[in-house]
């Protein structure tokens, strides 16, 4: 792990040398001349403010829309470590779904003994409404995200699964066709696998997810809780590349035993819903009364085999992290393969033994919420202050089975690009995955977040963090 | 489509109109200041005040009619909700709302233009920049319009879209018309004066609307004719006639569209044989006033009639 590693630096070996995976792309770069690309690095931005790529920040004075960071420097990873990659994203995403399945159904692994009760019982993302009910398809995750971070040439980790509402898949794609746009030429010398038919295979993924009840060609739609949502542009791109509806909870009712949607010839069913809205807002009937952003009755039809809903409601079990830490255990015991990608080392402060090692070496570790995300609500304990150390020791003795802990991993960092020229950076990586009954699938490439700050391991756009293109080279 | 989008297309089209024609207001209003001495360049800014519906507000706020306190308070001022700046924003948000039925060009023309506007309009906007500002929110429209007719589906939206332009405009020119008529000359034995001349001229300008209307008249300027132009001549793209029949067009496609039979298009339908067989005889005759009455009525009975048609809202 992190002791065992020097720093890892995707682009360039120790000794100064470009790594393989690189070569090409450094070629190109070095070729072009500085100033150039120093105007490009400033058009970038114009660029992503025309195009209206922002995200909204919660808690700020005004609605401000700002931009995430764009680096134009790519994050390029090889085709055969590609294939290795997703080997185990396969694996892992395979077996999240029948976990899922399992937890609402029989529950075989609790029977076994191979992981315990309260990650269910204790988990707030758990539907009892979902007990015994199969998802159209028998899908539960239909769109995942897998978070990887690298600590060394062939040490990949999946740091987190996001199984409920998986965003910036916008990003991996207009990161793209911001590249392509800038530096056309670029593309012409390196062959790098095509991400832009990403919402053609989402599209067509949700589609063999249709209910029973479809008639005909299945209608799909992107439920948004609409535009002050922080992701919203991203609704609307999907919903736009897609060619479906960008519908909100106000624009569906159930007629009929549907679900439909109020157009200006009336109420038409709608068979798929990629919702961005969570759990808790999706059915005032069944689940927070005071939501206007969900479609009152919309889990009876569910039940009733008139709608899907993409990520099934209660997926969001999978992305608490006491599930993440028994992620070994589920693997091997749906595919009865060891795991092809490790966890990171992780101890449960649930466990006595375990959160007594952490309390002993809190300025070394990671700790975060079981439930947290987004980077809110951790520690990272070698950059913080003794006072903060000692607050959070509180927080956690308080309630231990709150949290988890990791080792504080050295990830890989490769260049971006600043006035001064290229410097490493922290980098990690979200593949995105779409499953159907067809298969599971995923687009070459993905997003990758990248620390802007010199020496910072925090990568979520919340926190400053910027994102890259990612490239997967052609074979 | 869903009826939420159609919404959005109509009032985003709606607000674009308004803001632009607020501008043009703005713009005839600071030509004719900049003729006049002090005394009558009150007047002026006070008929500019007048026209685009804001003397209340405006006269909650300020005392007298001074050139920045008014183009300043139609410009940005939050005192009026209808501020140019806003109106603008919502023509914005409704573009984001309406985001996957409106191309990328017509997107990134209401943002750019938003974002320059924005920029216009961080502070007061001095004399010197008002020129600038004016052209620019100017421009803002054209290039949506630009976008729109050259990268939108001829279908529904398109229709919605339309529909919100001439309703808007439309209304807009009758009160024009109506306010100049009867609230901004002193009385009526100004009729015919240089006054009354430079007033006739201004409402030819706000509308964009001068060039052809000398090219028709060579040169002459006098109500009549202005009012005829303004009202019945179809040839000319912000008449009220003009508004008419080309709205009638946009409801008869959405009508074909639909495959159903609704108000909206039966009550344009009535309206539209008025307009035709009216006269510029009949129209002074009922008077110029209740004409306008008349149709800003009718034109907002249409409007109400394709929200409840096509399932705007709830």
């Amino acid at each position: 792990m992190s002791e065992d590693h020097a720093k890892f630096d995707e682009m360039y070996e120790p000794d100064g040398s470009v790594r393989s995976a690189y070569a090409g792309y450094s070629d190109w770069f070095t070729a072009q001349d500085a100033n150039w690309l120093k105007r490009k690095h400033r058009d970038a931005e114009t660029s992503f403010r025309k195009t209206g790529i922002t995200f909204n920040v919660y808690g700020e004075d005004e609605a401000e829309e700002r931009l995430i960071p764009f680096d134009m420097v790519p994050r390029v990873i090889a085709a055969a470590e590609w294939r290795k990659l997703t080997r185990g994203i396969e694996q892992r995403v395979s077996a999240l779904n029948a976990f899922m399945h399992d937890l609402y159904h029989r529950q075989e692994i609790i029977r076994a003994g191979r992981v315990p009760e309260r990650l269910f019982r204790h988990n707030n993302a758990w539907l009892q409404q979902m007990v015994g009910f199969t998802p159209p398809g028998g899908v539960y995750t239909h769109i995942v995200g897998i978070d990887l971070v690298r600590t060394g040439p062939n040490d990949w980790y999946v740091l987190e699964d996001n199984a409920r509402t998986p965003s910036g898949v916008s990003y991996m794609l207009e990161n793209r066709e911001t590249m392509m746009g800038m530096f056309p030429e670029l593309f012409s010398q390196v062959g790098v696998e095509t991400v832009s038919n990403y919402p053609r295979r989402l599209a067509k993924s949700l589609a063999a997810c249709a209910p029973e009840a479809t008639r005909g060609k299945p209608n799909v739609a992107v439920l948004t809780p609409g535009i002050y949502n922080s992701a919203y542009f991203e609704h609307a791109f999907l919903a736009d590349q897609m060619g479906a509806e960008l519908v909100e909870g106000s624009d569906l009712r159930v007629v009929d035993g549907r679900v439909q949607m109020r157009t200006t010839k009336g109420y038409e069913p709608v068979d798929v819903i990629y919702r961005r809205v969570d759990d808790d807002y999706l059915d005032p009937l069944t689940f927070d009364p005071n939501s206007v952003l969900g479609i009152p009755g919309i889990m009876d039809v569910y039940r009733s085999g008139g709608v899907t809903i993409a990520n099934a409601p209660g997926t969001g079990v999978c992305d608490d992290k006491a599930v993440y830490s028994f992620m070994p255990e589920i693997v091997e015991f749906y595919t009865g393969e060891k795991p092809l990608l490790p966890n990171v080392q992780t101890w449960r402060c649930a466990d006595d033994d375990s959160l007594a090692y952490v309390l002993d070496n809190l300025e070394e570790l990671v700790v975060k919420e079981v439930h947290g995300s987004g980077g809110y609500g951790m520690l990272i304990g070698p950059t913080s202050s003794k006072k903060e150390i000692a607050k959070f020791r509180k927080k956690l003795t308080a309630n231990p089975t709150n949290y988890i802990a990791q080792p504080t991993l050295s990830l890989s960092t490769t260049p971006i690009f600043t006035r001064k020229g290229l410097t490493p950076r922290h980098v990690d990586l979200r593949p995105f995955v779409l499953v159907s009954p067809d298969g599971i699938d995923i687009t070459p490439g993905g997003l990758t977040r990248v620390a802007l700050k010199e020496g910072s391991l925090v990568v979520n756009s919340s926190q400053g963090g910027g994102t890259k293109d990612t490239w997967v080279l052609k074979d | 489509m869903l009826g939420r989008t159609a919404n959005g297309l109509f009032w985003m089209f709606r607000y674009l109109e308004r803001a632009e024609n607020t501008a043009r207001l703005l713009d005839a209003g600071l030509r004719m200041a900049l003729t006049r001495d002090h005394t009558d360049a009150a007047d002026e800014w006070r008929s500019v005040i007048v026209a685009s519906g804001q003397k209340a507000a405006y006269e909650a706020k300020f005392d007298e009619y001074v050139g920045s306190d008014v183009w300043n308070f139609i410009l940005r001022d939050r005192d009026n909700p209808a501020n140019i700046l806003s109106t603008f924003e919502q023509v914005r948000t409704n573009a984001r709302l309406v985001r996957n039925a409106i191309s990328t060009e017509l997107w990134e023309a209401i943002n750019e233009g938003w974002m320059q506007l924005r920029a216009d309009m961080v502070r007061p906007v001095a004399q010197g920049n008002l020129g600038k500002v004016v052209a620019d929110i100017r421009r803002a429209g054209m290039q949506a319009h630009g976008a729109m007719q050259n990268s939108i589906l001829r279908d529904a939206g398109f229709h919605f879209a339309r529909a919100g332009t001439l309703v808007e405009r439309g209304d807009s020119i009758a009160r024009i018309l109506d306010i100049k008529y009867y609230l901004l000359l002193p009385s009526l034995s100004y009729v015919g004066s240089s006054l009354d001349k430079g007033q006739w001229d201004n409402v030819l300008r706000s509308v964009s609307g001068d060039r052809a209307y000398r090219w028709l008249h060579a040169g002459q300027i006098d109500a009549r004719g202005i009012v005829e132009f303004l009202v019945l001549d179809e040839r000319f793209p912000r008449s009220l006639a003009f508004c008419h029949s080309d709205l009638r067009d946009n409801l008869a496609a959405l009508e074909r569209i639909h495959k159903n039979e609704v108000l909206s298009t039966e009550l344009m339908r009535k309206a539209d044989m008025r307009m035709n067989d009216t006269t510029i005889d009949d129209v002074f005759e009922q008077g110029l006033h209740q004409f306008l009455i008349d149709f800003i009525n009718s034109n907002s009975a249409i409007a109400a009639a394709i929200s409840e048609d096509y399932r705007f809202v709830d």
